[in-house]
């Protein structure tokens, strides 16, 4: 709040009250009180989304009756949405404003980091997609557990889903702060409550319906927006890349001298956005958090369960290859945008807070570019897309959150399956209100974290807890009950006891001396997935009991059934 | 599903032969999409002078068709997939329903 009111003019009395006190720094910035007229175009095309996403909600509550309805939409959603509301899912505020701001800041870097989020998808296409609808009913734990001990399984299961929502929610409710205090000039906290309370009416009435189609449409704004804003940038360099690409040069080459550097120094620290810099420091990391964003795409519980709201393997596998073509097609925007930051952004003091940080932090680099090509409107649209990209995002998390807990620890677990579908749709709308409140909380703890950090933590672990489980239970016929729980647990609390000993935990949050972190490297994926695959093994091999026989001899049928589709639950029917 | 339905449909020829082909083809494919990330991934970190090599007297270097060749490849790849098994696999497990439900 601080550096904002320094900067942008505001309408609370606050910051009126510092403008009376000191009248020469508000008339400094003039340009960036005439931002507030924008900001009100920024408040209704988000107030017109809003409009929208509860008019829909409303038509999806009138459909969501049941637990299947609840959670998958009652299996009616086709190939092309389904894809289309994946890339939504993974098209996060961590994404578009992270990787943007990642590419401004460190240029080639970014484009690094958002191919690791990008190469998991042909894993999931060739190994998991169409057998994880075959098998599964609403949870990847009803596939994790298919042949094995339900209630050992899904404490596991359901305890991966909820560690990765918790980050991945914390990330996300970061980022709703950030970007509505530089909108509305709210306080953050207040912020990140009305992220809390829209996602809460969206998840509780209208379920996986509304959640898919808020995804849908916000995934179809989002790509438009990107595309314009890309277009723009280009269009200003009559579509030469090598032009954008000089002028980002010359510009971080001007910001270095500007910053006290040699002129040799500074032209190499211009070239440097052009090619590999300090993002990958060694191997070992490198390998490790490229394993992270790999693996961890295919075991995100929140877009795992996407897959069982379409009706067959073959909608499924379409959904992924519509997935992949338009969060590739994204990235490869993003990279665009963030060059276009370098030139547009950073060179216009409008945008820059003078100590070569950006008004609202580097994270709004995207937002602060879609006014600088497309003026007041295009900021406002940009604004509420990603905003809207935002509550999309946590909806989706929190409805696998709270089918985590509904349908995995209550209706399983607790009820052994004998809960009834209304028993189960009120405990997942009683876990959808304590997630909200929970995501609140997490989001105003959180404030100082970077975004897109957070989310590659989420990845590590789901790369080392529900990945391992998910794939050795699909295609190895001797994992056991045991063996999948134990090396399950072992690549949880390894990933996430090594993230906290890493030194962008233990040094970056915790606070301790630089070089003190006990774990040397970026990502623990290398280690833990390592871990959980070996601890499945082992304890699958030496498993003699009697359990282990009934694990052993339930594979062929799940093969059946995995293979074929024979027996998999089908759309409920609407 | 019972015990002999599924023995039935496993010694289904059709059966054997959607299981062996699509789990080969996955997994080749998914070595190949493995070699290209991880060459890329090394290749930054034991070869970064190449990849920040400019491209002649351009500013490009190297790395920039590099990183977008693997974005482009994926996708690509996906397709490949996704074609195939609808064409092939479809077909073969549609035989293996019709048998089973004789």
């Amino acid at each position: 709040m601080k550096s904002l009111n320094s900067v942008v003019g505001l309408t609370g009395l606050t910051s009126l009250a510092m403008f009376a006190a000191l009248p020469a720094i508000a008339q400094e910035h003039i340009g960036p009180t005439e931002q507030q007229a924008t900001n009100w175009t920024a408040i209704g095309m988000f107030a017109a989304f809003v409009a929208a996403t509860l008019f829909i909600t409303k038509w999806a509550s009138s459909r969501t009756k049941s637990a299947a309805d609840f959670y998958t939409a009652g299996g009616g959603i086709t190939g092309f949405q389904n894809g289309l509301a994946i890339a939504g899912d993974y098209m996060s505020a961590a994404s578009f404003l992270g990787i943007s701001a990642q590419v401004m800041t460190s240029g080639y870097d970014g484009l690094i980091y958002s191919i690791g989020f990008l190469v998991g998808w042909p894993i999931v296409t060739f190994l998991i997609a169409e057998r994880l609808r075959n098998l599964g009913k609403f949870t990847f734990a009803d596939v994790a557990a298919f042949r094995f001990a339900q209630t050992p399984v899904r404490l596991f299961a359901a305890s991966g889903t909820l560690v990765v929502v918790a980050f991945y929610l914390i990330a996300q409710m970061v980022g709703a702060g950030q970007l509505i205090k530089l909108l509305f000039g709210l306080e953050y906290w207040m912020a990140v409550i009305i992220v809390g309370a829209l996602m809460m009416v969206y998840v509780l009435f209208g379920g996986m319906a509304a959640t898919t189609w808020v995804q849908i449409i916000k995934a179809c704004m989002l790509l438009a927006g990107a595309s314009f804003m890309a277009f723009m940038v280009m269009l200003h360099y009559g579509f030469s890349p090598e032009a954008l690409f000089q002028d980002a040069v010359s510009v971080k080459t001007k910001l270095a001298e500007a910053g006290g550097a040699t002129p040799e120094a500074a032209a190499k620290t211009g070239l440097a956005v052009m090619g590999p810099g300090t993002f990958i420091k060694d191997p070992i990391s490198a390998i490790s958090f490229g394993m992270a964003l790999m693996f961890g795409t295919a075991g995100l519980p929140h877009i795992l369960m996407r897959f069982f709201t379409v009706p067959s393997a073959k909608e499924a596998r379409k959904s992924v290859m519509w997935a992949t073509g338009w969060i590739g097609y994204f990235y490869l925007l993003t990279f665009i945008i963030g060059f276009g930051a370098i030139t547009f952004v950073l060179t216009n003091p409008e945008f820059t807070d003078g100590k070569g940080g950006l008004v609202g932090g580097t994270n709004m680099a995207a937002v602060h570019l879609a006014n600088a090509v497309g003026g007041n409107i295009f900021l406002g649209f940009i604004s509420a897309v990603a905003f809207a990209t935002i509550l999309a995002v946590v909806a989706g998390l929190t409805l696998s959150g709270a089918s985590a807990v509904s349908h995995d620890l209550f209706a399983t677990v607790i009820k052994k399956g004998k809960a009834d579908s209304k028993s189960e749709l009120r405990v997942s709308r009683v876990t959808t209100i304590c997630l909200g409140i929970v995501a609140v909380l997490l989001g105003i703890v959180f404030e100082k974290q970077n975004i897109a950090f957070m989310v590659s933590l989420a990845f590590a672990v789901a790369a080392s807890a529900n990945f391992p489980v998910l794939i050795m239970s699909i295609l190895w016929k001797d994992c056991t009950t045991r063996g999948a729980v134990i090396g399950g647990f072992l690549g949880l609390i390894s990933s996430v006891g090594l993230t906290v000993v890493s030194p962008s935990v233990w040094e970056a949050t915790l606070g301790n001396p630089a070089g003190s972190a006990p774990f040397p490297y970026t990502s623990p994926a290398l280690f833990s997935m390592t871990l959980a695959f070996a601890g499945i093994w082992l304890f699958s091999i030496t498993d003699r009991g009697q359990r282990a026989k009934i694990d052993r001899a339930g594979f062929p049928a799940q093969q059946v059934r995995s293979e074929t589709g024979i027996g998999a639950s089908e759309a409920s029917g609407h | 599903m019972d015990t002999p339905q599924v023995d039935r449909i496993a010694a289904d020829p059709n059966y054997q032969l959607l299981k062996s082909r699509r789990s080969r083809f996955g997994w080749t494919l998914s070595i190949i999409m493995l070699i290209v990330y991880y060459g890329y991934v090394l290749f930054i970190a034991f070869g970064k002078e190449l990849l920040a090599m400019p491209i002649g007297s351009s500013v490009i270097t190297w790395g920039i068709p590099a990183g977008f060749g693997v974005i482009v490849f994926t996708i690509l790849i996906t397709g490949f997939y996704v074609q195939r098994a609808n064409r092939e696999f479809d077909e073969l497990t549609e035989k293996v329903k019709r048998e089973a439900l004789k």
